[in-house]
C-alpha cells in the first residue's frame, strides 16, 4: 500500500496466497463481482497498475468480460492505467484548497517539479496530480503523497515534503 | 446555544479510536439496551428522536427502516455510505478514525431494526488511513463479541468517484460497477444492493443512534430543532479563522456558527458570502446568515443543509473564480449518464472559465442560467440538481461580479 511497487512485472498472475485473498473477497459479497474494486486495487498494488493484460486477467477471475473490466477501470481515478511514478503527488485543487491558496501550490509544484499536472517526472519519481475535493478542507491547502494526508501547505512545507520521497 | 459534544466527546483523547476508550466511556450500552427491544421499537424511538440523514439528503431516518418491507424473508442488506466527497465536508473522516466504534454500534442497532444480518460499509479510496481505523475496530468489535453473532460487517473500499455518494450509484460500484445511479423506483429499500432491500445510511446519522438508544428520543429530539433533533457536525472551512468541525445544535444560526464557533473571517476581514451545506448548496451572502442551520431552515432560506459542510468567502474571494472551481468539479465528476448533466456541466465550466479569462461573451449568464434551469430535475438522480444549486445562486446573487469580467457585457 505505502509505495507503488516499479519492479518491472513481467508475468501478470497473482500468486497462490493471492488467489486465496481473491476467493475469501469473492465470498465476501452476495454476488463475486462486488469483489471487483477490491481486487483491482489488489492488482494495482501487485503489478504497480492496471494495464490492459491486468484487465484481462482481473477478467478471467470474475468469469467477466475484460471490457466491463475496462470500464470499470476507467470509471475510476484511482486505477493507473501507466505505470505512475514511484510516488503519487495529487493536490486538491477544490473550493476551499483554492480559497486557502492551492493555486500557488500547484504553481510551486510545477516549478519543482518540471511537469503539468498529469506528468510523471523524467526519472519516475514522482506523479503529480490534481484532484477534486479530498475532505480535509480545515487543514487546506492540502494533498495526498501516497497515502498521507500532508495538510496546510505551504512552499517551505512543499520542499520539505519533496526532500523526503525517493 | 448549546455545544454539547455527543458524537465528538472523546476527540480530545488520543486513544479515542479503541473499543477500550469507547466502553469506558459508555460505549456499547445503547446495544445492550437495543437487544431486548422489539425492531419496531427501535424503530419509533429513532422516528420520535427525529432524526434526519446527515449525508445530504436530510430524510428521517426511522421512516426510511420502515420502509423494507414487511414480509420479505430474503437478505436485507444495511450499506454504510462512507464516501464522503461533497466539497467543504470533512466530519466522516474524523469519525471513522476517532470513534469509529460508535459506527459499529449504530450498525449494530440499525441492523437489528431492518433485520439485516450482513453490512457493508463503503469507504472512499482516498481514505486510507480513516480505512485502517476502522478496519481495526470491525477487528476488534469481532474479538469483544459484539460482530459475527447475527451481524457481520464487510469493509468495502471505493476507487475515487464523487458520483459514489449517491446512494444507488454506491450500490451499482458495490455491486462490482462504474457507479452510475440508477432509477428510483424502485427504491433501495424495496430493491437495493444485489437485488435485496437495502438501507443507505451516511456515517454520522448512524453514528448518533446508539446515543438516542441509550438517552432517549425525548432527549435527542429536545437538543434540536421542531423537525430535526440532535447535533451535528459542521464542517467549517474557507475564508475563517478556525476551521475545523464544530458539533452543535442544529439550532444554532449560520452567524453564530461563524461568529461565535469557528472565529469569524480570516483576518478580522468582511464576510461576503457563504456555502452552508457543502459545494452543492445555493450560496448565501452576508446578509442572509441570521437562518438556523437545521434541515428545514436552510430548506426555507433557499439552500440546504445538505452535508453541513460550510465554506466561507470573505471579501477578498472572487465569486466567478469560485464558481468556476465549483463547474470544474462538477464537470470532472458527472458520470456521463444522463444527456443533459454531461453536456450542460462541461459547457458550463467552459463559460465559467472564459468569464474568469475575460473572454466571456454578452450572453453567457443568460445561457448558463439557462442552461441550468432547463435540465434541472430531468436527470437520474440529484446529481445535476446539486450543480444548478451553485450555477444559479452565484450568478443571480454576484450578477455584477460576472458582468465587470465580460467585455461588453
Amino acid at each position: 500500500m505505502s509505495e507503488r511497487h516499479n519492479a518491472p512485472s513481467t508475468t501478470i498472475a497473482f500468486s497462490e496466497a493471492q488467489l486465496v485473498e481473491v476467493r475469501r473477497l469473492q465470498a465476501l459479497y452476495p454476488d463475486a463481482r462486488g469483489a471487483l474494486l477490491p481486487v483491482l486495487h489488489m492488482a494495482q498494488e501487485t503489478f504497480g497498475y492496471i494495464s490492459l493484460e491486468a484487465e484481462e486477467y482481473v477478467a478471467t477471475l470474475f468469469e467477466l468480460s475484460p471490457a466491463h473490466v475496462h470500464e470499470v477501470v476507467t470509471f475510476y481515478t484511482l486505477y493507473f492505467r501507466e505505470r505512475p511514478g514511484r510516488h503519487v503527488v495529487a493536490v486538491c485543487h477544490n473550493l476551499s484548497c483554492h480559497l486557502a491558496g492551492a493555486p500557488g501550490i500547484i504553481a510551486h509544484l510545477k516549478q519543482r517539479l518540471g511537469i503539468e499536472p498529469g506528468e510523471t517526472t523524467e526519472d519516475g519519481r514522482v506523479t503529480f496530480l490534481t484532484v477534486e475535493c479530498l475532505c480535509a478542507c480545515e487543514a487546506a491547502p492540502m494533498m495526498q503523497v501516497d497515502d498521507r494526508y500532508e495538510m496546510n501547505l505551504t512552499p517551505a512545507k512543499l520542499d520539505q515534503i519533496l526532500g523526503g520521497l525517493a | 446555544m448549546s455545544g454539547e459534544a455527543i458524537l465528538t466527546r472523546n476527540f480530545g483523547r488520543s486513544d479515542s479510536h479503541t473499543i477500550r476508550a469507547y466502553v469506558e466511556t459508555g460505549g456499547y450500552q445503547g446495544w445492550r439496551k437495543a437487544q431486548a427491544m422489539e425492531p419496531t421499537a427501535i424503530i419509533d424511538e429513532v422516528k420520535r428522536a427525529n432524526l434526519r440523514g446527515l449525508g445530504g439528503a436530510g430524510f428521517p431516518t426511522g421512516t426510511k427502516w420502515s420502509f423494507i418491507p414487511k414480509n420479505h424473508t430474503g437478505p436485507v442488506y444495511l450499506v454504510i455510505n462512507a464516501d464522503e466527497g461533497e466539497p467543504g465536508t470533512f466530519k466522516d473522516r474524523y469519525l471513522l478514525e476517532r470513534d469509529p466504534h460508535a459506527l459499529i454500534e449504530g450498525m449494530l442497532i440499525a441492523a437489528r431494526a431492518i433485520n439485516s444480518a450482513t453490512a457493508f460499509v463503503y469507504i472512499r479510496g482516498e481514505y486510507v488511513e480513516p480505512w485502517r481505523r476502522f478496519s481495526t475496530a470491525v477487528r476488534e468489535a469481532y474479538e469483544a463479541g459484539h460482530l459475527g453473532r447475527g451481524l457481520d460487517i464487510v469493509v468495502h473500499r471505493g476507487a475515487g468517484a464523487y458520483i459514489c455518494g449517491e446512494e444507488t450509484g454506491l450500490i451499482s460500484s458495490l455491486e462490482g460497477k462504474k457507479g452510475w445511479p440508477k432509477l428510483k423506483p424502485p427504491f433501495p429499500a424495496i430493491k437495493g444492493a444485489f437485488g435485496a432491500p437495502t438501507i443507505v445510511n451516511n456515517v454520522e446519522t448512524l453514528s448518533h443512534v446508539p446515543h438516542i438508544i441509550n438517552r432517549g428520543a425525548a432527549w435527542f429530539a429536545g437538543l434540536g430543532t421542531k423537525t430535526q433533533g440532535g447535533t451535528r457536525m459542521y464542517s467549517v472551512s474557507g475564508r475563517v479563522a478556525r476551521p475545523a468541525v464544530y458539533e452543535t445544535s442544529v439550532g444554532i444560526t449560520l452567524r453564530q456558527l461563524i461568529y461565535d464557533r469557528a472565529g469569524g473571517v480570516t483576518g478580522n476581514g468582511r464576510l461576503k458570502a457563504v456555502v452552508p451545506g457543502g459545494s452543492s448548496a445555493a450560496i448565501l451572502t452576508a446578509d442572509e446568515i441570521d437562518v438556523t442551520m437545521d434541515v428545514d431552515g436552510l430548506k426555507n432560506a433557499g439552500t440546504m443543509a445538505g452535508s453541513a459542510g460550510v465554506i466561507v468567502m470573505d471579501e477578498t474571494v472572487s465569486i466567478p473564480e469560485a464558481l468556476m472551481v465549483v463547474a470544474r468539479f462538477y464537470a470532472h465528476e458527472s458520470c456521463g449518464q444522463c444527456t443533459p448533466c454531461r453536456e450542460s456541466t462541461g459547457w458550463i465550466y467552459k463559460m465559467t472559465r472564459r468569464i474568469v479569462e475575460r473572454r466571456g461573451q454578452k450572453d453567457d449568464l443568460d445561457t448558463i442560467l439557462d442552461v441550468a434551469k432547463r435540465g434541472a430535475g430531468t436527470t437520474i438522480c440529484a446529481f445535476y440538481d446539486g450543480a444548478v444549486g451553485p450555477y444559479i445562486s452565484y450568478i443571480e446573487k454576484f450578477r455584477a461580479e460576472f458582468e465587470a469580467l465580460i467585455p461588453h457585457a
